[in-house]
Formats: C-alpha cells, structure tokens, sequence
C-alpha cells in the first residue's frame, strides 16, 4: 500500500517488531554466544551476556571429542543424496503432470501428499526390520533411501507447482518448431524450470538435514548423522552448556544460512504452490 | 507449397464435439481467416492443423500428403501463438534460430536467415536482447520472426495481436499484410475481431460452435452474408434486424440493414424516432436511434458532420436495394 | 492441448515416483498389519503365533495409550492454537512499514531452520533448567522459586518448544499471504465505510482463511509424528505424562522388542492420521482448487 504512514507510528512498531524478533531469536543467539564461554561462565549467575572471556576452546573439544566431521559428512551424504536422487525421479512425474496433466492428475497428487500423512511410527517396524535382516541399517545408503521416499512427494509437489507457471505455449511453440521430446526438455524446459530445481533442492536439503525420526531410529554408530550427534548431548553430560552450545551452532550454523536464502521457497513449497 | 485441405475432420473432448465434421479448402497463398465468437471452435480448428491436437476422425492434407498423424515438427507449418509463447532464457536471436537449430542447419546458414529476418521485421538493433526487455510489439515481431525463417508451406496465428493496445494493433496488421504480400506464403489467422478478419483476409471462414457458417471473400460476406449469424458478425457496428409485418411485406421473416445504409431525411422517412445516443467519431457519426415498436435502438451511420444530439428526432430511410432477407430458419432469400 | 503420443509419455514419465510411493506405503504398512496379528516379541524367539486381535487389545486397553492419545490430540492443538494466532499477530505486525524489514525477518524465521534435536536440548537445558536456565535465573530474581518445567509441566514445555520451531513457519506463509492482499480491496471497504477492525474481520480474515488452512494441513502433519523433541527432553516421562502415540509405539517396539504390540499401535497411529487426514484434505481439497 502506498500509505503515508507517520513516523511515530513506524517508530513504535519498528521497536515492538525489533523487540518480538530478538525475542523469537534470542534462544539461537543464547546458544551461539554460550558457545564461547568457558563451563563455568556458561552457568554464571546472573548470566554473562556480552562480557565475558570470549573462547573457541568449545570447538575444538566437541571435535575432537566425537568426530565431528563424520556426522557433518553422513548429513550432507544423506541431505544432498535423498535430494538428488528425488529430483531424478520426480523431474520427470512432475513435468508430465505439469504439462500433460490426465483427468487423474488431480488425484495422483493429492494421494502423493496423502502419503505424507502416513505416520513414520504405522512403518517403523517393518523398515526397523528390513534394514536389520538387509544390513542397511546404520548405513547412509539406507537413510538415503528413506529419505528420497518421505520427502519424494514434497519433491513432486513443488517441482509441479514451478512447471505449472511455464506457459503451455512456450512447449507448444517448441515443438512446432521441430524440437524432439529430448531437445525440449534440454533446450526449453530444463532452462526455465532450473529456479524451481533449483529452491526444491535447497528446501528439501533442509528438511532432510533436520529430519529427527528415521535418522534417530536407524542409525547407531556409522551412519548417524548431526541430529543424533546432538541427541548424544541429551544424556546428563549435556549439563555441559559450553560444549553443548557449540555442538548445537556447528549442527545448525549451515542449514541455518542456507534458510536464510530461501525463506521464498520455503513458503512455496511446504504450501504445495497454495499461497504464493 | 501450402495447400491444405481438411476432409470431414472432426473434433471431439469427451464427449463434447466441438468440431462437427468439417471440410475445407485452403489454398496455396491464401490468406485465410477464421473468424467466429469465443467458444466456436476456431482455435482449436487451427491447433488441429498445427497438429497440437489430434483429430478425433478425418483426415489433413498438407500439399497433397496426408499429415492426420503426423507430429506438429513434421507438418512445416510455424505458428504465433497468443501469448508470442517466447523463450524467455534465449536472447532474441537465439529464439529466432532455435527452428533452424532444430532443424541441424549449418551455422552459416542459420546467421544469414536470422539476420534477414531481423531486417525484414526491423529486429536488428534487438538481436541480443531477452523476450522480458522487449515491448509487446517487438515481442511479436520476434515471434513472426522465428516463423518465417522457417521458410514454412504455412504460418499459422492463433489471435496474435489481442494482446497489443489499439494503435500498435492496427500497425502490426498492416505488417502482416505486407509480409503476407511479399512472401506469398499461406497464412492461416484466427481472431475474433471482425475487423481484422476484413482488413487482412483472402478469405474469411466464418465459425460458430465448431460449424463453417460461411467461406467466402470479405466482400462477399459482406454484401451476401448466408445467414442471420453471417449478417449479424460480420460488419461494424452490427447489421439492424427487423421482423413482423415490416419483414413481411417484403416476403421475408426477418429483414436486415447494415447502419451505413440507412440515410437521415427531412422529412418522409420510413421511421421515425429519439436519438438516444449520437457518437461523433469525426469521419462518422453512429446515431442510436429508439423507434417505437422497437426493442433495440436501430444503429445509423451518418457522415461526419450530422447536427444530431441526445433527444432530436430524426426521419430515417433506407436503401431499398441493400436490404437483405432472411426466410424462418434464418437462411438468406436471394 | 495432448495428444495421445504425449500421453502415454507422460505415463511413462509418472510411473517410477508412483510405484515408488506406492511400494513405500504399501509394503511396510502390510507387514505392520500382519505383525500386529502375531505374538511376535524380538527378545522371544521361537514361533509367532497367530492371536488375532490380543495385540490391540493389549494397545488399547493399556492405560499409557489414553494418555498418549489425549497427549497427541493435545500436543497438535496447543501447537496450532499458538502458531496460528501467534503467526497471524505476528504476521500482521511485519507487515507494516518497520525499518530493517530483512532483518526482522530473518530473526523471526530462524527457529525453523533449527534441527529439533537442538532447539529440545537447548530449551531443556539452558532455559528450563531450574537450576542453571535462564528461566530459573528470571524467576529467582523476581523472587520466586524455580519452577522446574519439564518435571512439573512436561507437555506444555514440550508444546512451547515445539512451538518455537513451528511459529516461523506459521508467520511466513500468513505474511506471504497478507501482502498478496490486493491493496485496491482494502482502499475499496475504506471507501465503503469499513473501519479497520471491520477491514480486518470482512476483509483480511477472509483473505488469509486460505493461507491458515494450509498452515494447519502441513504443521498437522509433522506435530503428529512430534519425536525428537520428547525423546531427548522428557523421555516420554515422567510416567507418561508426555508420551505421545508416536512415542509410545517406539517405546513399545524398541525399547520393549515387542513388535506385534507395537505393530498393533502403529496401525492405530495411522487410522488415527487418517481420520484427522480425511478432515483435512477436504479442507485443503477444496482450497486449493479455488
């Protein structure tokens, strides 16, 4: 709206706003600023907000102490590959319900969501002992599995919303101008759907990153990723804030920088192109 | 090049026909028009040709050859789409190559048919930009632009300009009809603007609810519309119906003057009414006038300079020889 | 605008995410119903018996599955009844005109993106704890005694912290919706007379009703299957005051090996889903269709 709003208004509701978003945030910042602190400062009273003996010392214990750098890895494999092989398989789904759509499409999509509604414990036995008896458990193949297939409908869901806003025409004009069904997808469709690709893959990382069911239950000492690295901290040596603190930043700190860039995509696709 | 020729084609959706079956003509050259109301099948008609939609039943030949199954790539038919349809990441030369990429052209070849093209069309300076950054009228010429490098047996345009304002509207018409003259290619136009149907056409056909009313030459229709949906669609403004006794005494149900054969006298005309709306347009006035007896005002073409306001009344008379006569089933009486 | 050549195509093209999913939710959920008929316990070896329906009967008539089936109902209410209006306050708030817009926004959507393993620990620990967390600090300060959150409220601490992860989510995509709001609407009911609580209520409300229903379809989903965030908190405890179904179907197959009883809580996890799952696509159905 092209209001004139006057500038005591906008003063008291930049101070209100200011003052409900550090609020919303402050247990991140809480945890990042405890993060530098020694044990004892971690649990001071009163709490030490700003001055205090800045330390890095966290870090490297957490690092050294669990290996940090195999939970950072068995995220990303798991993240990066779920989506990856999610995208192979739903490019294609997509696009024909994009452009092709049937009497049916309707519903295939809706029972494609609808899929997201079973809940993860109505399987958990079954995939518990499927992993036992296949040794895929505590394997990255195997969360990589399970994660391309939970978050398989998102994946198809979202990629159907950005194909959904390429005109019918523009595929059309391609064909008449003689472009076979590969050149098509190459030259037109794969150019202007790589936006869309591209905010899938970066939402569907982060959910994946974050995923705290599967990851938890089937995975032990070689495949857990970071949410089970922290899970570890919930037994009482989580008391240590300190080290808590930083296991927390280093877990979060990459998925955390990437939402940031794609706050847009992230209300696309979890909304299935509802609101926009 | 360019003959194309549609035998008892027929259209259906489900179980709606939105295409009886249907024969045409289309000559080599030709520039030929449909023309009808939204909803009348013309669009789809042309997408059938184009091959973007497949016949229910019939057959289209293209040149003699049978094309009912072959794919849009294989008919050397272009089109311009509605919306100009594009490519929005390819810079306009790239849009204007990408048939003749396709097609495996050498590159050498491809350069000369772009930049003729971009001549032809006025592009030049545009060559390297994107669709987004071109105005509404370069958009399309760039889309004309992708369909004649092809060097096409016929272009195809699906209501290319409804999306330009008026002014540019009438300028780019001007410019297909002189591409039309200087190519001599067959042109197939879908629009549901009758003015352009007779400012552009060779040939217009005339369609309402996926049936051909009528085929003929502009004038033609214009002088000997076959039927009241003829009479009534072709022409602006619309052709006056009378019926009754007025109809009567001339052997016909329904009898039609077109405005601009209706002429203001002084006095001895055969009706007399209100003006309830005079519109002057400088070249014309268009008099809407409330007879009694009446239901719709009866619309009048008078020159330029007619005295007439809001409330005067007028004496109107026809020209006895343009009137047209409809029988009960609204079919002409010649 | 297809033509049969393009159809049997787009078939081909759909066929491996559809069989997929269809494998996905078919196979497992047909072992779980089987095994949710047998007397099946991994630390028992040996035959699994046919009992037809002990193993629910056993479920159901469990007093933890009451519990958790009110904690689940609970948990998913609490969650949506903060989010949304929580979100549409909050929401509405952003919208207006604020100096370092970007930046608030970011702040305010930051939880989201926080692993839940982390934001339940960090809560746990460094807020709830009545003896080192922040809110025991505040609350000695002012004068009153800790109140130790996760032993004395176990399920509203874990709605509130579950309630920091969805919040974001819940403003964002209410936001999103209101500046889709066409301002030529709104300028029209002011012309018309409309004050601004009646611009809010005939105007706004009916405008976001859409956004809302999705917010409650997506977060419906996950608060469901809400896991992570008791297992490292409360354990489900203490008793089973904070046991959820999901939870207590994972205590019962992994934590007690017996997979027919289990199997039997994991089918009435789903019928469960699927009744609130019907409620919802009929909602969502509908919406998304306009």
């Amino acid at each position: 709206m092209a209001r004139k709003v006057t500038t005591k208004r906008r003063i008291t509701v930049t101070v209100i706003a200011w003052i409900i978003a550090l609020l919303i945030f402050f247990p991140i910042l809480w945890t990042f600023l405890t993060s530098f602190k020694t044990e004892g400062e971690a649990v001071a009273t009163p709490p030490h907000f700003f001055f205090f003996h800045w330390t890095l010392e966290n870090y490297l214990e957490v690092s050294e102490r669990s290996d940090y750098v195999l939970y950072f890895f068995n995220s990303v494999v798991i993240s990066v590959g779920s989506t990856i092989i999610g995208l192979i398989i739903a490019i294609p789904a997509a696009w024909a319900m994009a452009f092709v759509p049937g009497k049916r499409t309707k519903d295939v999509l809706m029972w494609m969501l609808s899929t997201k509604m079973l809940p993860p414990v109505g399987v958990l036995i079954p995939i518990y002992l499927i992993f036992k008896n296949t040794g895929l458990m505590d394997t990255r193949t195997g969360l990589v599995i399970v994660m391309t297939l939970i978050n398989l409908p998102i994946i198809v869901w979202m990629l159907y919303t950005y194909f959904k806003e390429i005109p019918g025409e523009i595929l059309e004009a391609c064909r008449m101008d003689g472009a076979t069904l590969k050149e098509e997808v190459l030259y037109i469709l794969t150019p202007m759907a790589v936006p869309g690709i591209a905010s899938t893959l970066l939402l569907n990382v982060i959910l994946a990153w974050n995923e705290a069911f599967w990851t938890l239950n089937l995975t032990a000492a070689n495949a857990a990723p970071l949410t089970a690295f922290i899970a570890s901290y919930s037994s009482p040596e989580g008391l240590f804030y300190a080290k808590l603190s930083a296991a927390s930043m280093m877990a979060i700190a990459p998925i955390l920088i990437l939402g940031w860039f794609s706050q847009k995509q992230l209300v696309r696709g979890l909304t299935f192109g509802a609101v926009k | 090049m360019g003959q194309i020729t549609l035998s008892k084609v027929v259209k259906r959706f489900g179980d709606v026909e939105v295409i009886p079956p249907l024969d045409l003509e289309i000559n080599e050259g030709e520039f030929v028009v449909f023309v009808g109301p939204s909803g009348c099948g013309k669009s789809t008609l042309l997408r059938l040709i184009a091959g973007l939609e497949d016949v229910t039943d019939g057959h289209i030949s293209i040149d003699g050859q049978d094309a009912t199954e072959l794919p849009p790539a294989k008919r050397r038919l272009a089109m311009v789409f509605q919306s100009y349809a594009l490519y929005p990441h390819m810079s306009v030369r790239k849009n204007i190559a990408f048939p003749l990429k396709m097609a495996k052209m050498d590159q050498a070849e491809i350069d000369k048919r772009v930049d003729g093209a971009a001549k032809v069309l006025n592009l030049g300076d545009y060559l390297d930009r994107r669709p987004g950054q071109l105005s509404g009228g370069q958009r399309q010429r760039v889309a004309i632009g992708r369909a004649i490098v092809r060097e096409p047996a016929a272009f195809l345009f699906d209501e290319p300009l409804s999306n330009l304002d008026a002014a540019l509207r009438v300028g780019m018409r001007l410019e297909i009809s002189e591409l039309h003259a200087r190519l001599q290619t067959t042109m197939i136009y879908v629009t549901h603007d009758q003015v352009e149907a007779m400012t552009m056409a060779d040939k217009i056909v005339v369609l309402q609810a996926g049936r051909v009313e009528q085929v003929g030459s502009p004038l033609e229709l214009y002088r000997a519309p076959r039927n009241l949906f003829v009479a009534g669609f072709i022409g602006s403004p619309r052709m006056n119906f009378i019926t009754g006794a007025e109809a009567e005494a001339h052997g016909a149900t329904t009898i039609g003057i077109r405005p601009e054969h209706i002429s203001i006298v002084p006095e001895g005309g055969t009706w007399t009414g209100k003006v309830v709306v005079s519109e002057h347009l400088g070249s014309d006035t268009f008099l809407h006038v409330d007879i009694e007896g009446r239901e719709e005002p009866m619309t009048v073409r008078g020159d330029g300079e007619v005295p007439v306001r809001h409330g005067d009344t007028v004496q109107l008379s026809p020209d006895e020889t343009k009137i047209h006569r409809f029988d009960a089933k609204g079919l002409r009486i010649e | 605008m297809a033509t049969q050549h393009s159809r049997a195509a787009a078939r081909l093209m759909i066929s491996p995410a559809v069989i997929l999913l269809l494998l996905w939710m078919i196979v497992p959920l047909a072992m779980t119903v089987y095994f949710s008929f047998l007397n099946y316990n991994l630390l028992m070896p040996g035959a699994h018996n046919f009992i037809g329906f002990e193993n629910y009967k056993y479920f159901v008539t469990n007093p933890a599955f009451i519990t958790a089936l009110i904690n689940t109902l609970v948990l998913v209410g609490g969650v949506l009844l903060i989010t949304t209006v929580g979100g549409t306050l909050l929401a509405l708030l952003l919208d207006q005109p604020v100096w370092g817009q970007g930046i608030v926004r970011i702040l305010v959507i930051a939880p989201f993106f926080v692993m839940p393993t982390v934001s339940a620990l960090v809560w746990k620990n460094m807020f709830m704890n009545p003896v080192n967390g922040l809110f025991g600090w505040i609350a000695t300060s002012f004068g009153f005694a800790p109140f130790d959150f996760l032993s004395q409220a176990p399920l509203f601490s874990i709605i509130l912290i579950v309630s920091w992860q969805w919040l974001p989510f819940a403003t964002l995509i209410l936001l999103t919706a209101l500046q889709s709001l066409d301002s030529e609407q709104v300028e029209a009911a002011e012309m018309d007379g409309a004050g601004p609580f009646a611009r809010f209520f005939h105007i706004t409300v009916p405008h976001l009703s859409r956004a809302a229903t999705v917010v409650i379809l997506i977060q419906t989903i996950f608060l469901l299957s809400v896991f992570a965030e008791i297992l490292v908190t409360t354990n489900g405890g203490p008793g089973n005051a904070s046991t959820n179904l999901t939870y207590l179907v994972y205590a019962q197959s992994l934590l007690q090996f017996d997979v027919g009883g289990g199997s039997a809580g994991g089918i009435i996890a789903v019928i469960l889903a699927n009744i609130v799952a019907i409620f919802l696509m009929r909602m969502i159905g509908k919406n998304l269709d306009a």
